[in-house]
């Protein structure tokens, strides 16, 4: 335990505890790697129209990643603690297993600070104390809470719901001389009303930087017009249906296909992007519709780290590649499959481009226009959602999805919304949808009810798709 | 296997006694009526290769510390890794704030369930060998020869092999007396090989072992044969990729241990969450559809259900000495003779409901993280004196399914739908096994489905299951729970075919 030494809250500079662990970790080790990840929090639950849990916490946690030469290559070995941590234990637990590791496959060597090309903002941030947030962030909230459970009471909804809001600030340094830092706002809000009687449920989420942009009120009063509609009931059996996803649900089925997106599975036959006989399907067509599904840090509202940081490896990211600068990258082009992701070493051997996870994703189409509003006017005859829900893989090789439709289902008849359906249980692959989409509108930021979570930066279409296969009713309301 | 006696673990005596009194004394004088602090190292290991070659390796030592206070009728939690007794006094400053601050949003009169002291309690999971302190280099190299079998059978193209070890220690105080020191140890183990199509397409095989309250003894045979389950996936994967597909239909399912349990999980296990039932995860994980107002009378399942809960089962991933409100924890029935009889309950929810004490269902799954109502192991019970085996079920089914190991799963919010599929699909025929089929999913309502169980097997087909991921809450905590289960015969079961599904 260690007396503060920024004020208060007890634990050293981010800055110093990545020097000395480099320095810990520079005598047992060829090349060495320091994440420090700090997170400050606040969040706060309600339910049954009343607050529940909340909370308020401050994270750090410090990664080292030593690298040895060993014979045959070079090995990795990585080690992470919590709070206030003893950097040499830590740099002798990486170093140990570094030590006892065989060679690793994506060893490649360490960027230099002339190649990173990182932008200066990252390289200036590094000298600046973590962001942190504070209770206040949500005042706003509370208040726009205050209000809407006010009028919800009398009008026989009951309200539930979660805010958060999270300033997460990484901190990379190098042994090879990088020393980059990325500050990330996040924020998230759900709010969900039920009918009294629990026959009747819908939701709206938003995804935000600050809450500055957010309004419970606002919110409230669109849920009000979705219970509305569910005061005429049209049950609707199993079979396929014409049927407009909004773009949170879009998102969630977007951000399924983009955790897909690993070259050295595909490459090895094991999803869904793989070629019959060997190789990937890259540069094969999946839409006719001239689809854009892309990641990039700079895209405006939704900002992300712009160099790649991770604390361990897997079949296309590297702790070797901390560090490396993530460009706008379209994963499918033109609704032809354009890339896959790839650490530098798979990269090198599959010949081509490394391409690194960032945190975003946006699914467009050119000049696409439209909101979800003008999609339904223009429905002669389907079913509108609110959101998906409980999504599992149930056949990677089609990367065939079960799940649930939530908070709505409502009978779309000329143009308007009619009343209000039973949910169902779906089976579709999110890329054998993209190929049958029919209609799509104008990209808006979303937050998927069920991936938001771990994904929040998403801006997504609503589409409309002729034939979703609703596998079977749901009771669930 | 002998299970030694362990000490409680890593945490420093001197700083946790510190911590306490710094925080339990500032609770008091600022009038809380509740308050407990808890500090907690969770260390984790993960190991995964790839074609019996290391993908990547993480050794992770969370540390933190939290408080929970109760005060003027309103809760508040706060939560930092900075440990020792003026951050802990920071906290339940910060705690008292949140409660005060957000209360002013509206809220209920927060109540808790009363909970005597229960002084002083150290305990410890029932291990050998903590598997933290197992080199890499032996984690690889058992993995690694793992691999090297499967890929020795020419039926297997790759192979991914992994382990994921948790030690968890825990220390436990509040404001009534009590004091507890609690170590958990588990592992989770698991081989998959896959086996490519080279005109399209893929197949699977992994392995059913469960995820245990063990140690690294569990990976030399203790409590699992290794060597039999990794000597048969081969063949069962050659099978597979020869095997039809299933065509669509109603069959009758015996369903196997190693698959049940993940029904169970989610058919009975959330939907006796009482706060669930009455509201309080109706934004995120759902409701359910056996609500208060049918406890004693809701018909669940057939007459020989009998599910119950536990936090007391030796080697289950849920088991504790006391949970994370000081409550005992214990074992109480919540399906009998088919109907629903009880809910797990945490000290809120208990109080809300009116139904007395809490059964010691409140977990965390981090220090900074709030303890909310979570799983105890909800498990389905065999039958009694002997019992049927797989195979006599099985000799009872004219046309059906034997289904093993778990593998897709998805049920709605109120846990009425879901569909399941499994690792492997064996054809019954006049009460025989006929050869694997391939593409299975199962899709049922929760009460037509265990209403339709006509037999249940004995304690020779019970296996403990379970899984280190279960999901709830907001944020979002992750807990390990198991199940127990027998194979069960169940009539008439609508079964899809996956590749129809996806419109092939």
């Amino acid at each position: 335990m260690s007396a503060g030494t920024t004020g208060g809250d007890w634990l050293p500079p981010p800055q110093d505890v990545v020097e000395q662990a480099l320095a810990a970790a520079a005598p047992g080790s060829d090349h060495c790697v320091v994440i420090v990840e700090e997170t400050s929090e606040v969040e706060v639950r309600y339910a049954n129209s009343t607050t529940t849990t909340n909370g308020s916490r401050r994270d750090r946690r410090v990664t080292v990643i030593s690298m040895r030469q060993v014979d045959g290559g070079v090995s990795a070995g990585v080690a992470r603690r919590g709070g206030d941590v003893d950097v040499a234990e830590l740099a002798d637990a990486a170093e140990r297993d570094a030590a006892e590791s065989p060679p690793a496959d994506d060893a490649f060597p360490l960027l230099l600070p002339g190649e990173a090309h990182a932008s200066s903002g990252a390289r200036q941030r590094f000298d600046a104390p973590p962001a942190r947030t504070e209770l206040s962030v949500l005042s706003g909230v509370l208040t726009g809470l205050s209000h809407s459970f006010g009028r919800a009471r009398p009008a026989g909804h009951v309200l539930a719901g979660f805010a958060e809001h999270r300033q997460t600030t990484e901190y990379l340094g190098t042994s090879t001389g990088l020393r980059l830092a990325h500050a990330q706002p996040q924020g998230a809000l759900h709010l969900v009303a039920r009918s009294a009687d629990g026959t009747d449920s819908t939701w709206a989420g938003a995804g935000t930087t600050d809450f500055s942009d957010v309004s419970v009120e606002g919110l409230y009063a669109g849920l009000e017009q979705r219970l509305a509609w569910g005061a005429r009931r049209l049950e609707q059996p199993a079979g396929r249906y014409e049927v407009l996803l909004p773009p949170s649900a879009v998102g969630d089925l977007m951000v399924s296909l983009a955790y897909e997106l690993s070259g050295r599975n595909a490459e090895d036959g094991r999803t869904v992007f793989s070629l019959p006989g060997g190789g990937t399907r890259v540069g094969q067509r999946l839409s006719t519709l001239p689809f854009d599904l892309r990641s990039d840090p700079s895209e405006p509202g939704l900002e992300c780290a712009s160099f790649l940081t991770t604390t361990s490896s897997s079949a296309d990211t590297s702790v070797f590649d901390n560090g490396l600068r993530l460009d706008r990258t379209d994963w499918i082009a033109g609704g032809s499959l354009d890339r896959l992701r790839y650490h530098r070493a798979g990269a090198a051997r599959s010949g081509t481009t490394a391409a690194g996870f960032i945190g975003n994703l946006t699914l467009e189409v050119d000049g696409a226009a439209g909101s979800l509003e003008d999609l339904v006017s223009r429905t002669e005859r389907g079913l509108l959602l609110t959101c998906l829900w409980y999504i599992r893989e149930v056949d990677p090789a089609t990367m065939l999805l079960t799940g649930l439709t939530r908070d709505g289902v409502y009978v779309v008849e000329d143009g308007k919304v009619i009343g209000a359906a039973n949910n169902f249980r779906f089976n579709e692959s999110p890329v054998d949808l993209l190929a049958r989409v029919t209609e799509v509108g104008t990209s808006v930021r979303a937050l998927g009810r069920e991936f938001g979570e771990y994904f929040n930066r998403t801006r997504m279409p609503p589409i409309r798709v002729p034939d979703f296969n609703m596998s079977s009713v749901s009771q669930a309301s | 296997m002998r299970y030694v006696a362990h000490s409680p673990g890593p945490l420093d005596a001197t700083a946790l006694g510190a911590a306490r009194d710094a925080a339990l004394s500032r609770a008091r004088d600022l009038g809380c009526s509740d308050a407990e602090l808890r500090v907690e190292r969770l260390r984790s290991q993960q190991v995964r290769l790839r074609d019996a070659r290391l993908e990547g390796a993480a050794d992770d030592i969370e540390l933190g510390m939290g408080v929970r206070v109760v005060v003027d009728g309103a809760m508040g939690f706060a939560a930092s890794v900075a440990t020792g007794g003026g951050a802990a006094a920071a906290l339940v400053d910060e705690a008292v704030e949140m409660a005060r601050t957000i209360a002013r949003a509206g809220g209920d009169r927060v109540e808790l369930a009363d909970e005597p002291g229960h002084g002083a309690v150290a305990w410890s999971s029932a291990y050998v060998i903590d598997p933290v302190d197992v080199p890499l280099a032996e984690k690889v190299g058992l993995l690694s020869e793992w691999s090297d079998r499967l890929l020795a059978s020419g039926s297997v193209d790759h192979v991914t092999a992994d382990v994921l070890a948790v030690t968890e220690d825990k220390y436990y105080a509040d404001l009534r007396g009590t004091e507890a020191t609690q170590r958990r140890v588990r592992v989770h183990p698991t081989v998959e090989a896959f086996a490519v199509d080279p005109d399209g397409g893929f197949e699977t095989m992994r392995t059913v072992a469960p995820p245990v309250g063990r140690g690294w003894e569990y990976l030399h045979g203790d409590g699992w044969d290794w060597d039999a389950e990794l000597a048969a996936v081969p063949g069962l994967l050659a099978d597979k990729v020869r095997a039809p597909s299933i065509v669509a239909g109603t069959y009758d399912l015996v369903v196997d241990p190693t698959n049940l349990w993940l029904t169970i999980h989610e058919s009975i296990g959330h939907a006796t969450e009482l706060d669930r039932a009455m509201g309080y995860e109706a934004a995120y994980a759902g409701t359910s559809f056996a609500t208060f107002d049918q406890l004693g009378s809701l018909r669940y399942g057939s007459e020989i259900m009998h599910v119950t809960g536990d936090r007391t089962t030796p080697h289950g991933l849920a088991t504790v000495a006391i949970d994370d409100e000081g409550v005992p924890g214990q074992s109480f029935d919540l399906v009998r003779g088919g109907i629903l009889v009880g809910y797990q309950l945490d000290r809120s929810i208990a109080a809300i409901s009116g139904l007395g004490a809490s059964n010691g269902c409140a977990f965390a799954d981090s220090p900074l993280h709030v303890p909310i109502q979570r799983m105890a192991n909800v498990s389905l019970q065999p039958s009694e004196g002997g019992g049927p085996t797989t195979d006599e079920l099985i000799g009872g089914v004219d046309r059906g399914l034997y289904i093993v190991g778990d593998k897709s799963w998805s049920i709605d919010m109120q846990r009425y739908n879901f569909q399941f599929t499994g690792q492997r699909f064996f054809r019954i025929e006049g009460g025989r096994l006929a050869g694997q089929v391939r593409d299975v999913a199962y899709q049922a309502t929760t009460t037509e489905f265990w209403g339709s169980m006509e037999a249940v097997g004995g304690r020779s087909t019970y296996l403990l299951g379970g899984a280190f991921n279960c999901g709830k809450g907001q944020p979002g905590q992750v807990a390990p729970v198991s199940h127990g289960c027998p194979s069960v015969l169940v009539r008439g079961v609508r079964v899809l075919n996956a590749r129809e599904e996806s419109g092939r």
